[in-house]
């Protein structure tokens, strides 16, 4: 489904991806890892094309995304953080987004779960981060697409709507969806997840199941198997 | 593109600085006339403000736009669009918008006062083409400089400066540059250090049509040989365009490099 191939990016001095080769198949949900600057977003949003590798290949669905925007309709992405034109109303986002990528109908369900309705005419600029963050996954789960990429997407939401997004993760999944995430909630991950990938220093450290990881580092909970790998790159 | 020109332009149709540049040339505009009371004279008095505040002003809505953009931009770039439709969208949005409100916040207290009827009409078209011509380069430029540099106050103060740079310093540079070397024959020289400015072309462009070269001395009867014909009207007008169309071409070339 994804296959990146020896991906290499450096922001000025920052050598931020040190050929990265990741393969990614088609259906379930795989978790990228890592401590805090060591890359998951870059590989992101180098899948997405926002960020333009130095070096190296992308494939999504068997086809560079080098010069290509239409593979992008295969994709729902769910930014890091919801930053919204401010002056648009909830409403009128979603409507461009539908403008832009064609129409659907799962908004309406979708918004129903999140309890979305009182703010469809307010202002973006006016909601809360937790709000902002529902409309969002409003928007990346409202198409149908066969890759979902989802870049934080616990942050500021509250236990209710977590378990809807919990839900709706595994309603998507049971589609034969691949369902890439990036967290920093262990739990979260451990629950959802079928696969880790971790990333250290710009490289794939480890690729595999959670099972795998544990037997590996020896620590029977997920969340100090974790710490482990990062103690004992520290030592 | 088309869609991404709609939604720009309809964000700034409704934020409140499209207006006020609407009401500044609509006020400007009435002001004149009843200064002036005189179209012929209005016009003159109107471009001296055109040549300098259009540029300012694309110049900082430009570069303003740009960055307030910024979320629209990366929530679009995650969309299936191409980057040159993004931003070409934009820019044309922007540029497009404020062309609008300088034609209709001038062209309104004009007409109303009897514009369609009198001799001054040709004069105020090339007024207005030329402003909306500083429009799109200026905004170009603005977009340009906004998209080479991340931090805000630098892509402010850069787009300043290039405003600052082309609207006043230059021309004096060019000042000082003839009198220095006034021993020797400046005309192709000056003519082409004219043509390199926008803002010098715009002015000499109109200074002409309105016939009052007289003012300029000999440099002014070259200036009229060269452009008071039809190849120097088309010259001017081409170059105008290379204006437009190299910021243009780096935009695209820029925004298809850029990491978000």
């Amino acid at each position: 489904m994804v296959e990146i191939t020896d991906l290499h990016k450096t922001f000025g001095k920052n050598n931020v991806l040190n050929g990265v080769n990741l393969n990614i198949n088609e259906g379930g949900v795989f978790a990228i890892l890592g401590p805090n600057g060591s890359g998951k977003t870059t590989i992101i949003k180098s899948i997405l094309g926002m960020v333009i590798p130095d070096n190296g290949l992308i494939k999504v669905c068997d086809v560079s995304i080098k010069n290509n925007s239409i593979y992008r309709h295969k994709i729902d992405y769910l930014p890091q953080i919801a930053n919204f034109p401010s002056n648009l109303k909830v409403n009128e986002l979603i409507k461009m987004i539908k403008d832009l990528r064609g129409d659907t109908h799962h908004d309406k369900t979708l918004i129903k779960t999140f309890k979305l309705e009182p703010f469809l005419d307010k202002k973006l600029g006016t909601l809360s981060g937790g709000t902002k963050q529902k409309v969002n996954i409003v928007l990346t789960f409202m198409f149908n697409s066969p890759i979902l990429i989802l870049d934080e997407p616990t942050t500021g939401l509250d236990p209710i709507s977590l378990i809807h997004l919990k839900e709706l993760l595994k309603a998507e999944k049971s589609k034969g969806k691949t369902i890439l995430i990036t967290s920093h909630i262990m739990s979260f991950v451990e629950e959802v997840a079928d696969e880790i990938v971790f990333i250290l220093e710009g490289k794939i450290y480890f690729k595999g199941s959670i099972a795998k990881l544990k037997t590996k580092t020896k620590q029977k909970d997920f969340e100090h198997a974790i710490a482990n790998i990062l103690t004992k790159e520290d030592a | 593109m088309l869609k991404i020109l709609k939604y720009s332009f309809y964000d700034l149709m409704r934020s409140s600085w499209s207006y006020v540049y609407f009401a500044f040339y609509l006020v400007l505009g009435i002001v004149l006339l009843f200064l002036n009371n005189n179209l012929s004279k209005a016009v003159i008095t109107l471009m001296n403000v055109i040549i300098v505040l259009v540029p300012l002003i694309a110049t900082i809505f430009g570069v303003m736009y740009y960055y307030s953009s910024k979320e629209f931009t990366e929530l679009l770039l995650a969309q299936p669009l191409n980057r040159s439709s993004i931003f070409l969208g934009q820019y044309f949005g922007v540029a497009i918008s404020l062309s609008m409100s300088l034609i209709l916040g001038l062209g309104i207290p004009f007409i109303a006062y009897g514009l369609l009827k009198s001799g001054a009409i040709w004069d105020f078209s090339l007024l207005l083409i030329t402003g909306v011509f500083l429009t799109f380069i200026f905004s170009a430029l603005a977009f340009n400089i906004a998209l080479s540099n991340e931090n805000k106050i630098k892509g402010f103060g850069y787009a300043i400066l290039m405003w600052l740079f082309l609207a006043i310093i230059y021309d004096g540079l060019f000042l000082m540059s003839l009198i220095i070397f006034e021993a020797y024959p400046l005309d192709k020289v000056s003519l082409l250090g004219t043509i390199l400015n926008p803002i010098d072309l715009s002015r000499t462009l109109i200074l002409l049509k309105l016939d009052i070269s007289a003012l300029l001395g000999y440099t002014g009867a070259v200036f009229k040989q060269f452009f008071g014909t039809s190849l120097g009207l088309i010259i001017s007008f081409v170059m105008l365009m290379i204006w437009v169309i190299l910021p243009v071409l780096r935009i695209n070339f820029k925004s298809r490099k850029k990491d978000f």
